[in-house]
């Protein structure tokens, strides 16, 4: 992983189309700016982790329900 | 594992829930970014799981194992309300209301009361286009588990 530091209002490039901003820091908090291409996805990861981890319990097997549908 | 087209228009795939199933391509639903965990799927059709029309299927056609239930959310969610941000409106190339198709993933529990929708990160599809995204709505309040049937509360005896 790179390490850089960064003062508040300095950016860091990321290939030609993302730059990431440093808004404004405060104890543990950093406030983050991020320009990038509409294409690209951008997530808080502890919530995309957590959908992915939702996804994978939903694909579970449901077999023994079905006939509960059926039956309906 | 593995299905294969067989033409063009009409592809016999095999599913988790419904044997093996004849499909035209005119039902298959493109994802235009990966579901979350699934990063290799993205052509899926939609098959009814109930006679009500309330539970459906999300079947990869590219995995028979990979199936998601899910269900019109404002069925059991009548409130249910979010914005589709720009962003994907575009990346389904949305250009009428009228083309939306809300789905969400439901997690089946045993008991069936403890079901749970995710409200979090709705299935949008692009009905005319046939085109897919999983959305992660932010800041709404929504969660990943809300139970779909809250008012029903097990009796505790003793």
């Amino acid at each position: 992983m790179l390490v850089l530091t960064r003062k508040n209002g300095e950016v860091i490039k990321i290939g030609e189309d993302i730059e990431i901003t440093v808004i404004a820091s405060k104890g543990d908090q950093v406030k983050i700016g991020i320009s990038a291409p509409k294409d690209i996805e951008i997530f808080r990861k502890e919530v995309y982790d957590q959908i992915t981890q939702e996804n994978r319990t939903a694909s579970a097997d449901i077999s023994t329900f079905l006939n509960l549908f059926k039956k309906k | 594992m593995n299905n294969t087209y067989k033409g063009l228009m009409e592809v016999k795939i095999n599913t988790k829930y419904h044997g093996e199933k004849e499909i035209e391509e005119k039902e298959v639903i493109t994802f235009v970014k990966p579901i979350p965990g699934f990063p290799d799927e993205e052509k899926f059709i939609v098959l009814p799981l109930d006679e009500e029309g309330s539970f459906f299927a999300l079947q990869s056609i590219q995995n028979e194992q990979l199936a998601f239930v899910i269900s019109n959310p404002f069925l059991f969610f009548p409130d249910y309300d979010f914005n589709l941000e720009e962003n994907a409106v575009e990346q389904l190339e949305l250009a009428s209301e009228k083309d939306v198709l809300v789905f969400a993933i439901l997690t089946i529990q045993e008991p069936f009361d403890k079901t749970t929708a995710n409200l979090q990160a709705p299935i949008i599809i692009n009905q005319k286009k046939n085109l897919a995204k999983q959305v992660i709505l932010n800041q709404t309040g929504y969660i990943t588990k809300h139970l779909l049937f809250p008012n029903k509360k097990s009796v505790v005896k003793g």
